[in-house]
């Protein structure tokens, strides 16, 4: 008998692979703090601009959280609906 | 709802050989519930509003002013769709709290709605601009850039689904470890008193933050970038005509 067994291998793998595409949270972590500092900027010189700044600023940041999100799905999949697992049977 | 090992959305009706799943179904009363509350607030019109009235005036006023305020004077006829969307994301999202499965975390619906906003966009792209225009549009620094618009406009609605889809779906499973680990907690700490021990006591009213911030937060600001998102794309789509022209 294997001391790994081809399942416990892949799912081993799968579980590393997940948690290593989180990776990509820390550029958007950045690029969300980089915003809101320079949104909050923008309204200590102009605090009367306060809403259209912060509607721009939550769209922007919700722009830069996509990739983010695709490295979220991919390791979701990984986790829950594993495509490897299936096909070793 | 809170359970890990089946985080996707439950087959819960059948009908002959079509199975209805849960989002379809929450889905359905969501829209039952928008257009009940529709019909009540509208019923009844006065000159002089008064009472839900008044309310109903400032739901609409507020949709038509961000929807001129972001599109332009001239995209005021979207402002109807835009509410609707807005209204429907919003309560599709808080199902959660009234311990549903939100209707936005199943991968189907997300990608209805943005289907829905791409077929928006081409559809008044094509129409403002003709399809010669939106040719010569598409090839506009130089006609080598052509197969890069394609994939921009085809990645637009994968990222707009995705994204609402990712954060929902998100929220749900961070809600479910929560109520989960809380579960374990309280069985570790009173297990041992005979029928207390059973009772997820620690549930009670430490998950409230969360509940807020994935339940009342996150959903009302998902459903305003998506609808703003659409808007910021529709209006892109109508304005670069009028630049055309000039």
């Amino acid at each position: 008998m294997p001391l790994v067994t081809p399942i416990a291998f892949v799912a081993g793998l799968s579980a590393l692979a997940a948690s290593f595409t989180m990776i990509a949270a820390v550029g958007i972590g950045i690029g969300q703090g980089f915003t809101a500092g320079k949104a909050v900027e923008g309204v200590a010189r102009q605090p009367e601009a306060q809403g259209d700044i912060l509607r721009t600023m939550l769209v922007g940041q919700a722009v830069a959280e996509t990739t983010g999100i695709f490295a979220f799905i991919i390791s979701i999949v990984l986790l829950f609906v594993n495509p490897f697992l299936d096909r070793i049977g | 709802m809170h359970d890990l090992s089946h985080i996707g959305p439950r087959n819960i009706m059948r009908i002959g050989s079509v199975y209805i799943s849960e989002t379809v179904f929450f889905g359905l009363i969501v829209a039952a519930v928008l257009i009940a509350l529709c019909l009540w607030m509208a019923h009844g019109l006065q000159k002089v509003p008064k009472g839900k009235q008044v309310i109903a005036e400032l739901i609409v006023k507020s949709v038509y002013d961000l929807v001129t305020g972001s599109m332009g004077k001239h995209c005021e006829k979207f402002a109807p769709y835009m509410g609707t969307l807005f209204m429907f994301l919003i309560l599709g999202n808080m199902l959660g709290l009234f311990g549903f499965r939100p209707t936005t975390a199943d991968v189907n619906m997300t990608f209805a709605l943005a289907g829905t906003t791409f077929l928006m966009i081409q559809y008044n792209g094509f129409k403002t601009m003709g399809f010669v225009g939106k040719i010569k549009h598409m090839c506009d620094p130089l006609p080598i850039m052509f197969p890069l618009k394609i994939i921009e406009e085809i990645s637009f609605p994968i990222s707009l689904g995705f994204r609402l889809f990712g954060n929902i779906l998100g929220g749900v499973i961070i809600m479910a470890l929560v109520f989960n680990g809380l579960e374990w907690l309280s069985e570790i700490v009173l297990g041992s008193i005979p029928f207390i021990g059973k009772l997820p006591w620690l549930q009670a009213v430490i998950p409230l933050p969360v509940n807020f911030f994935f339940d009342i937060f996150e959903p009302v600001l998902q459903a305003f970038i998506f609808t703003m998102l659409t808007m910021v794309f529709v209006s892109m789509a109508v304005v670069s005509h009028e630049e055309h022209e000039h």
